[in-house]
């Protein structure tokens, strides 16, 4: 198969207009990837699945990643092919920021793969996918607020006692117990020396 | 090719009399049901008894392990790994390892890719034999089927528990190596059960392939195209079903697979007894890995000794890595960014990616298909909610 | 023949049902708890400490409160508190030791990565699963005294393990004896010069370091 250079090169002559750039993986893996400007994305994934020397029929993996320092989000797929067994080509696409620009399109048209794993990516990090068939949470539940797999989500205050908190744990122990600071709980040295103390 | 007794005809879509054209039913199986294999939920609309839309719900068992994996060490991800898919702890374990040694550039010796190959194949014994006593018991076979299969798997289950010291929930496998060799006691005690499985499969295959209930029931239900199966990413024996070839141990060769001989077993209809009997073929390949495996399994460490427990920091970069599970790809995908902890840390289960044309596969079937097509899907909650 | 398929199932199902009356291989279920099958030697279940000595657990607690452990644990079940002061190890070196040790065994999930990272060979894993408490929190919690267990039980219970480990240690602890020895032999030739160049008996300097005290055991 052709290299991940080349192959940006031959989408480039095929798409004039495309922004298409190669994202260097400096790990021992060695895994390039392909960044795409997201309009003519699903173009472009068509023109992979359906390109003779390529044909990547097999959209194996799609997930988002938070990116706080780029200031976007991002969503990675990994394309194979099962007809000529080759792969992986890898896909990125970025959201302009990470709060009202967060559409991307949605590839579950060109892969049916895509549905489940795009809106796990909607659930978990809120990129919207336009015409993505059943946009959905999946994970968690509908009335759900934030998303969670974002790197500044904070969690509800739902802390359960434990007999021995420490760490980020106790840090929310204190936060959830400001005012009466019951032993055992705030305290966290002589929890088993206070059994009784339950909330 | 798979020879069936009873002609195929593929899924056919009743005509609804007008009759009783009427009111649309709509069913909630699930959470809490038996035959839902765990706490997953088919929102189904029925048109007498025929299925005309589902739906499968979610989230019920989610945990967020990929938030987990980013707020742990490498390291202190493994553990959670066996608690994805929980009949298969030893693949989880190595696709993890993979995809942590692709990362980093960290070598595996010899003798344990050949420990990994024979857990993985016991791994998909295991889960194969599970999967044929639950189909059964689905398809309302009650117990006998399913206790003989347990009864078999027990047996697997013991090998891993005086191996790992857990029976399930193994944590076996470190980035480059295996954590414990395998005694000779225990290599020979694994190879006894592995003579004595085909007799066991023998058996099994009497009492129920020839099955004339059986095949009324399972075939020509729930029937899975080819190309839908490649454009929905499905993997692993539901895929091979339908005639694809495509295995990663053929295709990736990773570990040794490339050392051995084995045959990928395909299916040339695409139903539910075909994805019943892929697996039975596959065991039986497994067998013949297995069988070599054991001839074979060099002497030597069974850990890279430059490989690092504690401080464990690959150089930024990312990686995917993936293999072959019992019930599809599993794979990783990983983000370093050089600090303990991975930046990214995604799993690609295969059981929730299988479960994209759970709703095409049912479509014109009744409700009790509807209950064997699941269970010939595959799946484990643990890993579909993750 | 149509049916044929069902008869041959039922022969195998008669066969199973006439073996489990004689066959062991196919009556394969134990009557717990009256009978009990033989742990494997690997089986692991929560850990515990190791302490050399039955008669003063505490005091001849392996750990030495490095809380790596604490540290490594993925679900952060264990809470340990160092000691302000010293006292001596098994090999006599001053150490510090936990005053507070914690295993939460309702959230432990029985890992074994607390053994792994262990330098000292401290924490290992026990065997003891029937560990059904009415109380959810307290009885739940092992402290210190709960945890510390000799290291005889140890080979009991894993006794392949436990002799590796012994002889690992006592290589290190005869290593570290010698070199000891050679370090404080070195010191007891260096020191005339010493006492001489100063002319003085007793120089701050000279007093031979804690290491250097042979071990105990």
């Amino acid at each position: 198969m052709e290299t991940t250079d080349q192959l940006r090169d031959r989408l480039l002559a095929r798409f004039p207009g495309a922004e298409i750039s190669v994202v260097t993986n400096p790990g021992p893996a060695a895994q390039h990837s392909l960044l795409l400007s997201p309009s003519p994305a699903r173009d472009i994934a068509v023109f992979l699945r359906d390109d003779p020397a390529l044909r990547l029929d097999y959209c194996s993996n799609v997930t988002g990643i938070d990116w706080p320092t780029l200031g976007c989000l991002e969503v990675v797929y990994h394309l194979y092919s099962m007809a000529l067994k080759h792969g992986p080509v890898i896909l990125r696409l970025r959201t302009t920021n990470r709060t009202d620009a967060v559409t991307l399109p949605s590839l579950t048209p060109v892969w049916r793969a895509c549905e489940f794993q795009e809106r796990e990516v909607f659930d978990l990090y809120g990129i919207v996918f336009t015409e993505h068939p059943d946009l959905r949470r999946i994970l968690m539940w509908d009335e759900f607020k934030d998303h969670p797999m974002r790197k500044d989500y904070v969690e509800p205050d739902d802390y359960e006692w434990e007999p021995t908190p420490h760490g980020g744990v106790l840090e929310k122990a204190k936060r959830h117990y400001p005012a009466a600071p019951v032993a055992g709980v705030a305290d966290p040295g002589p929890a088993s020396a206070s059994p009784a103390t339950k909330p | 090719m798979i020879a069936s007794g009873l002609q195929t005809t593929g899924a056919h879509v009743r005509e609804v009399h007008d009759d009783f054209h009427g009111d649309l039913l709509e069913v909630s199986m699930g959470p809490h049901h038996p035959s839902t294999h765990g706490v997953f939920r088919m929102q189904v609309t029925l048109d007498g008894e025929t299925i005309v839309k589902l739906k499968p719900v979610f989230g019920y068992l989610h945990r967020n392990h990929e938030k987990l994996g980013e707020n742990t060490s490498y390291l202190g991800s493994m553990p959670y790994t066996d608690r994805l898919d929980y009949l298969n702890s030893m693949t989880n374990n190595w696709a993890y390892a993979l995809a942590v040694e692709k990362l980093a550039g960290q070598p595996v010796p010899e003798r344990a890719e050949y420990l990994r190959i024979i857990l993985a194949e016991l791994t998909r014994l295991l889960n194969h034999t599970c999967l044929a006593g639950f189909l059964l018991q689905d398809s309302g076979a009650s117990g006998t089927p399913l206790m003989y299969a347990f009864r078999e798997r027990e047996k697997i289950l013991d090998l891993f528990e005086s191996l790992s010291g857990s029976r399930m929930m193994c944590n076996f496998q470190r980035f480059g190596g295996c954590r414990t060799d395998a005694s000779p006691e225990w290599l020979a005690a694994a190879k006894k059960l592995t003579d004595g499985y085909g007799a066991f499969l023998d058996e099994y295959e009497r009492l129920i392939t020839g099955n004339e209930i059986l095949m009324a029931r399972t075939q020509g239900v729930g029937v899975l195209k080819p190309d839908l199966a490649i454009s929905a990413g499905i993997t692993g024996p539901m895929l091979r079903a339908t005639g694809v070839d495509y295995d990663l141990r053929k295709v990736d060769a990773y570990g040794f697979y490339s050392r051995f001989a084995f045959r990928v077993p395909l299916g040339d209809h695409g139903d539910t007894y075909d994805r019943y009997m892929i697996r039975v073929l596959e065991m039986r390949e497994s067998i013949e890995i297995l069988q070599q495996a054991f001839r074979d399994l060099p002497a030597g460490p069974i850990m890279d000794p430059k490989a690092k427990l504690r401080g464990f920091r690959p150089k930024t970069g990312e990686a995917y890595g993936r293999i072959e599970g019992p019930k599809g790809e599993i794979g990783f995908y990983l983000i370093s960014d050089g600090t303990p902890n991975p930046y990214r840390y995604r799993v690609r289960p295969p059981s929730l990616i299988n479960l994209t044309v759970l709703e095409d596969l049912c479509l014109g079937h009744t409700v009790a298909d509807a209950v064997i097509i699941l269970g010939s899907i595959d799946i484990v909650l643990g890993e579909v909610d993750r | 023949m149509l049916g044929s398929g069902l008869l041959q199932g039922l022969a195998v199902t008669a066969k199973n049902l006439v073996g489990s009356f004689h066959d062991p291989a196919r009556l394969t279920t134990v009557e717990y708890p009256e009978q009990r099958t033989k742990l494997p030697e690997a089986y692991r279940n929560f850990p515990f400490l190791v302490s050399e000595n039955a008669t003063d657990p505490m005091g001849t607690l392996r750990c030495v409160a490095c809380q790596i452990c604490e540290k490594e644990c993925p679900p952060q079940c264990i809470y340990i508190e160092k000691s302000k002061d010293k006292k001596p190890d098994a090999t006599g070196r001053p150490q510090l030791y936990p005053t507070v040790f914690d295993i939460d065994t309702s959230v432990c999930m029985s890992c074994q990565i607390c053994v792994e990272v262990c330098p000292f060979d401290a924490i290992k894993m026990d065997q003891v699963f029937e560990i059904a408490t009415t109380d959810r929190f307290t009885a739940l919690l092992l402290d210190r005294e709960q945890l510390a267990k000799p290291n005889d039980y140890y080979h009991t219970i894993h006794p392949t393990e436990a002799a590796e480990v012994d002889a690992r240690l006592a290589a290190e602890r005869k290593a570290a004896a010698e070199k000891a020895a050679a370090a404080a032999a070195k010191a007891a030739a260096a020191k005339p010069a010493a006492v001489a160049g100063l002319g003085e008996a007793g120089a701050p300097g000279s007093s031979t370091p804690a290491t250097t005290k042979p071990p105990a055991a």
